[in-house]
């Protein structure tokens, strides 16, 4: 069920503030694609742009394609609703909705999305649960709120949540940003664990992340200060690391900048 | 810049770093829900906008054939003939009574409702802060009629020596000179009731922005070896000094509206009363008047007249209420 | 208050507090740092002064918030520990006879006010999701302006407003239901704010986390949004049905007292607390007296209970963050 992400020459806009400019890539399924890049270099902005959230922004708008498989997202007719049900997104902070239970939180796409049963809402959650690698941890407490788990809990159930409604892609918007080493770990680790089902795109600050979970790593840069924010190169996570083609690439990773 | 507005320090501090909550964000799509829901919220908000205008277009459309037929100047006369043939009535006794009466509660309740502000943002103790904000706030939730049912048979026989002792030692003054009202339905006791009654308001919104006041703001003075009550005047009233304007206009924009307590406690002046300028003759307000007359309302012509003078009195707390509003916006912009 | 603001204008407070004031500096010309000593103490008791100065600002306005709950419930409670206040109404009961109760008044109070909440919720909220929700651009801006007027709008004015329109303009007589509309029109701005405030509380995140589980806009505000700022919505509505429960103004105007019980919002005439209050305030005789203080105590009673209401429910119905 996953699928393949093509862009060409997407250009990103904040009403005339051009963001990031012709960027030009493919994203593998059932593997992990990693964004990396100074802050501000539009890494984030990119990455909204793959399930139109960008455009939930007043006076976001992109020009260009972004292809899943052979479906173009921007297309004219695509309902942006159904592009995020394809296209599921964990953000920076977790993020679970207050007035829910841990349960509700999970089931939660499913039912604001019309689906009923109770036989087959228990089945999803506890299998996303399970694959978020926090069943054994809330399973006695599924009715509790889903606000009273610790930062690192939340965000797998914000990763169950995200997986329950069975995208084809999970996009990653720093997800281990707020959370302590140990927490960032088990991300880590479920994040090894869900490629096998699922394109995964993880948007990172933190290079050793990239070069842990990542397959490829594409790497983001500002030309100038104010200039749109474009992409430098994309490759494997190997090769960038240890040989990247561009001189910025190179000097970022060794920390002579960002 | 800062120097006029008041708000040097808002200017200076950089906002949360969190984007600004998206107000309206661009998720509406053309699904059918979307169409439904976003529109209906829309047509609330313009049926907002139109409950307003009609608001002034009925009482100017209902007023405009009683002023038509008024043989006396609107805005200049004292009379108040509604009926008959040859209708004269105008509106300056009812504005004179109606403006001084706001202007004495504004004069009483800006500074002590500011006041009470700083005592609850600067001086209170912790455990008292609290319990003091939702006591002032209680006086806002008493109904008006009460007010006016305790200013007539509770406290006005209180106040009555004390506006007597003025009158024998200052009548010399116009303004506080004797009249042929005595008791307590004076423009001056009103005054006074409005003041209790607007105070929360002044209090409210006054101590909301005194409490946004920048730590490092207050801090830096202290620093600087400053007392409390120097640290409050460097830092804390200049900062709040917008808040507390638009906090007086809403206050200005409620007393010259209030209505029953006003009606309830006012001594109405017979017909062709000696003017007197003293702030302890009778009188009526817009409001009052109108109250004081619902039930005659029998013809388009009586109605008429009293529904211009309702007119005057939208238009009036209009443009208070829009100057609150600017000065308020005024602020943001320079808060942001 | 302005005996210390003079005070504090003498010459003596810190440089470095002016320029962190943002005051003109010619307003105070610059002078040579105190002396140790005496002014130091002269600064310490206007220190003092301001304090005093506060916290007797605090009483003051405590006196009559005291004053007036002491004057109604001394005069009131008599007459609602009796039974029948609660029972009868005032049907056939002059002013000098004792006896009958409130019961016709208090309901009008309860249905004039529950309908004008039925009316004014639906629109007042929704105007407040537009505000919040989806207005951008003159329109929004214009409702905000709108609301603000509406907040100012004199209650009189609002009863003279749809006095024009359902008496004189369609000839309708003055019943309860034309009361409701003119409360409904200083309720609106009340709900509209507190929601407004509340919807603004709720995090965008949980915004964007429904919208990436691909919910659409409307079910993410109906869903999501509007249950995580329930309970503030409601404080805000328990307040706002106060403030039109006290409401006399308009009631004048359009809705006569009458002395018996009535149900029908569209015809005849429909009693309500301050109407009761208001019919007799002239009263001299002291049956009559006694009915004005206790039907007082009654609005007060029922307001009071909506802001406690009201609170509580901001307190322990908030979500836990």
């Amino acid at each position: 069920m996953a699928k393949r992400i093509d862009v060409s020459d997407l250009n990103v806009y904040y009403g005339a503030f051009k963001a990031v400019e012709g960027v030009t890539m493919t994203v593998e399924p059932r593997s992990v694609t990693a964004f990396i890049g100074p802050s501000g270099c539009g890494k984030s902005t990119f990455l909204r742009t793959l399930n139109r959230m960008h455009e939930v922004i007043p006076g976001g708008r992109v020009e260009g394609k972004v292809m899943l498989d052979d479906q173009d997202l921007y297309a004219s007719g695509v309902d942006p609703v159904a592009v995020r049900r394809t296209v599921g997104m964990v953000f920076q902070r977790p993020n679970p909705f207050p007035t829910m239970s841990i349960y509700d939180n999970v089931a939660a796409g499913l039912k604001l999305n019309g689906l009923k049963g109770k036989k087959k809402l228990d089945d999803v959650v506890e299998k996303s649960l399970k694959g978020a690698n926090l069943w054994n941890e809330v399973k006695d407490r599924l009715n509790k709120p889903g606000a009273g788990l610790s930062g690192g809990q939340q965000q797998r159930l914000c990763i169950a949540r995200a997986i329950a409604v069975e995208p084809q892609v999970l996009l990653m918007d720093e997800p281990c940003s707020a959370l302590d080493p140990i927490s960032t770990l088990a991300i880590e680790d479920l994040i090894g664990e869900l490629k096998s089902k699922y394109t995964i795109v993880i948007v990172t600050h933190n290079m050793q992340q990239a070069a842990r979970v990542s397959d490829r790593t594409a790497f983001f840069n500002l030309a100038a200060t104010g200039k749109p924010g474009q992409l430098v190169e994309v490759d494997d996570t190997q090769r960038i690391f240890n040989n990247p083609s561009v001189k910025a690439t190179e000097d970022y990773i060794s920390g002579r900048f960002g | 810049m800062a120097t006029v507005t008041g708000v040097s320090v808002a200017d200076e501090v950089p906002g949360p770093p969190e984007r600004s909550p998206l107000s309206a964000d661009g998720a509406g799509t053309r699904r059918l829900g979307d169409r439904l829901f976003g529109g209906a919220a829309q047509g609330a908000g313009i049926l907002v906008i139109a409950l307003v205008t009609l608001v002034g277009l009925f009482l100017l459309w209902q007023a405009v054939p009683a002023l038509a037929r008024n043989e006396a100047g609107f805005l200049t006369s004292r009379e108040w003939t509604v009926s008959g043939d040859h209708p004269r009535f105008g509106i300056v006794e009812l504005l004179w009574t109606t403006v001084v009466s706001s202007l004495i509660a504004m004069a009483i309740a800006v500074p002590v409702g500011v006041a009470v502000a700083l005592f609850i943002t600067q001086y209170a103790p912790r455990w008292l802060a609290k319990p003091a904000a939702n006591l002032v706030d209680l006086l806002a939730a008493v109904p008006s009629i009460i007010y006016g049912l305790w200013g007539l048979r509770t406290f006005g026989p209180k106040y009555e020596p004390v506006q007597t002792f003025l009158q024998d030692k200052l009548g010399a003054f116009p303004l506080l000179s004797k009249t042929s009202v005595s008791g307590s339905g004076t423009v001056m006791f009103i005054g006074i009731v409005l003041a209790i009654m607007v105070l929360p308001i002044v209090t409210a919104l006054s101590r909301e922005v005194f409490a946004q006041t920048p730590v490092a703001h207050k801090e830096g003075a202290l620093a600087l070896g400053a007392t409390r009550w120097e640290m409050i005047r460097t830092a804390v009233l200049p900062f709040g000094r917008p808040g507390v304007i638009s906090a007086s206009m809403l206050a200005l924009g409620r007393a010259l509206g209030e209505t029953i307590a006003v009606t309830i406690i006012v001594s109405t002046l017979a017909d062709q009363t000696v003017w007197s300028w003293s702030l302890f003759n009778g009188g009526e307000t817009f409001a009052s008047r109108i109250a004081n007359n619902a039930q005659e309302f029998d013809s388009p012509q009586k109605a008429g007249a009293f529904i211009a003078a309702g007119l005057v009195l939208f238009i009036l707390t209009f443009i208070v209420n829009a100057v609150a509003r600017i000065v308020i916006e005024r602020r943001k912009a320079f808060s942001e | 208050m302005s005996a210390a603001d003079t005070a504090a204008r003498a010459p003596s407070a810190p440089s470095g507090g002016q320029s962190s004031s943002g005051r003109p500096a010619g307003g105070r010309p610059a002078e040579p740092p105190p002396a140790l000593g005496h002014p130091a103490r002269v600064r310490e008791a206007r220190d003092l002064l301001a304090s005093v100065v506060m916290w007797a600002a605090f009483a003051l306005a405590l006196i009559p918030l005291v004053w007036i709950l002491w004057t109604v419930v001394s005069k009131g409670y008599h007459l609602l520990s009796e039974g029948q206040w609660w029972t009868n109404s005032q049907k056939g009961i002059t002013s000098r006879r004792e006896g009958g109760g409130a019961v016709h008044a208090i309901q009008g109070t309860l249905v004039q006010g529950l309908t004008t909440a039925l009316i004014s919720v639906p629109i007042g909220v929704m105007t407040a999701i537009y505000l919040v929700e989806y207005g951008r651009g003159r329109l929004a801006k214009a409702v905000s302006f709108m609301v603000d007027i509406l907040t100012g709008i004199p209650s009189i004015v609002a009863g003279l407003f749809v006095y024009a329109v359902w008496v004189t303009t369609f000839h309708f007589q003055r019943v309860g239901f034309a009361v409701c509309l003119s409360l409904v029109l200083l309720m609106i701005p009340v709900i509209v704010r507190s929601t407004e405030e509340m919807l603004k509380l709720v995090p965008n995140e949980l915004r964007e986390a429904s919208y990436a589980l691909g919910v659409p806009k409307w079910k993410t505000i109906f869903k999501i949004v509007l249950p995580t700022a329930f309970s503030g919505i409601v404080t805000g509505i328990l307040l706002g049905l106060a403030r039109v429960m006290g409401e006399t103004a308009p009631l004048l105007i359009l809705g006569p007292y009458s002395k018996s019980i009535a149900t029908d919002l569209f015809s005849g005439y429909m009693a309500t607390l301050p109407t009761m209050i208001n019919q007799d305030r002239t009263e001299s005789l002291q049956p009559a007296v006694d009915r004005v203080w206790a039907a007082a105590l009654t609005l007060i009673l029922l307001v009071l209970l909506l802001n406690v209401a009201g609170r509580l429910v901001a307190r322990f119905g908030s979500v836990k963050k």
